[in-house]
């Protein structure tokens, strides 16, 4: 090996140590990482009552209710566990019914969630109204409900 | 090794500063314009684009946004390769490329963080939230400003030059975490909607302006880039004239 190949290869090395270290630190951590708990993962691991975390999912169909004191009712879904959620407060432009959610807040003593701040998760795809509506049309959406609900 | 000797000597013409100068100063004109007609196609495609079905106009910082965020990755890659070139084959052309590159890099990721948070306010509900997307961003934000500071910290340019290259390689690890960080964890950031081995999730309506503004943005990249190695190679060379102008004026003092 000449000089320059032997610099290449200590560079090499380092960069290769130091992506182990991190995967490594990644792996440990992966769980304290994610933004947010999704229900069935408090049902493999819940959390005490009190303890505050981000709750995320989707909002269930049908489970929108307003109660008193401008309090909103919902429930947050992942298709295997669903949480009761409680709000009060201002909603973002885009939650309703069938959206994604993240919550944050504390479970009560009676295993409903308050939350403080609602936060609503925009999904990865983007099309104009027109698309959307012939989707629907088509019976080909995947149960989205539009900004009518 | 003999089938090496061609191929680096290719590259070292072509690197060599005289050369590099003025070759650049020949296509810069080019790369201006090419710019400037790229932008005004792209800003015009933007607007007059469709709003989305649920973020309305606000999907419009997408073109901003998304290129900005992009090339903020790219800027760090191009950087990375230079780094190699300073460390590997210790060329002082690599060295000017990455420590013109910075500031640009820098100004890119402060540019997709701020229209985030601007597209993130009405959207999420939150100007900012502390998730894997958003930090690991933040991270490579910090990491420009670092690789800035130490280069201007130490005085003498080669030294600079290898001590800002470590610590360019090792933030390279960054830009995996921040392209897989979606994938990797629940984040409140949006997966990849354009590369994605299954194909784009965004409509052709929004993916042709997307397209033509990350072209625009490659190429305002790489002429600010082009721009600023030649200001540095000139500012190296007045340097280098200046001592030996110091040193003559010294030599005539005591003779």
């Amino acid at each position: 090996m000449n000089r320059k190949q032997k610099r290449l290869a200590v560079i090499a090395g380092g960069v290769g140590f130091i992506a182990v270290a991190v995967l490594l630190v990644m792996f440990a951590l992966s769980r304290s990482v994610s933004y947010f708990y999704m229900p069935s993962d408090l049902a493999d691991k819940p959390v005490g009552e009190g303890t505050r975390i981000r709750l995320g999912g989707l909002v269930e169909e049908g489970s929108i209710r307003r109660a008193e004191n401008s309090n909103v009712l919902f429930t947050v879904t992942d298709g295997s566990g669903t949480v009761e959620v409680r709000y009060a407060g201002i909603l973002p432009d885009l939650f309703r019914e069938g959206q994604g959610v993240v919550t944050e807040g504390r479970f009560d003593g009676n295993g409903a969630f308050h939350a403080d701040t609602v936060l609503a998760k925009h999904d990865e795809n983007y099309m104009p109204k027109e698309v959307a509506d012939r989707l629907k049309e088509d019976g080909v959406w995947e149960g989205r409900p539009a900004r009518d609900c | 090794m003999n089938e090496m000797k061609p191929k680096t000597g290719v590259i070292a013409g072509l690197a060599n500063p005289t050369r590099f100068l003025s070759l650049s100063g020949r296509l810069m004109p080019f790369m201006i314009a090419v710019t400037l007609i790229l932008f005004a196609a792209g800003l015009y495609l933007s607007f007059i684009s469709e709003a989305d079905y649920q973020q309305g106009n606000t999907v419009r910082i997408m073109y901003i946004h998304v290129p900005a965020a992009w090339l903020s990755m790219m800027c760090y890659m191009v950087m990375a390769v230079a780094a190699l070139g300073t460390l590997v084959w210790r060329h002082p052309l690599a060295d000017v490329a990455h420590k013109s590159a910075a500031p640009i890099g820098a100004a890119f990721t402060f540019l997709a963080l701020l229209t985030g948070s601007l597209w993130g306010k009405p959207m999420w509900g939150a100007w900012w939230v502390w998730d894997a997307r958003l930090t690991s961003v933040f991270i490579l934000f910090l990491m420009y400003l670092g690789i800035i500071a130490l280069n201007r910290a130490v005085d003498e340019p080669q030294r600079a030059a290898r001590l800002s290259a470590i610590l360019i390689l090792v933030g390279v690890i960054n830009i995996p975490i921040i392209k897989f960080s979606v994938d990797w964890w629940n984040t409140l950031h949006q997966p990849a909607s354009v590369i994605r081995l299954d194909g784009p999730t965004i409509d052709p309506v929004f993916l042709w302006p997307l397209a033509v503004m990350a072209l625009a943005y490659t190429f305002a990249f790489f002429t600010m880039h082009i721009a600023a190695m030649r200001n540095e190679i000139y500012r190296r060379r007045v340097a280098a004239m200046r001592r030996v102008a110091a040193t003559r004026a010294e030599k005539g003092m005591q003779s």
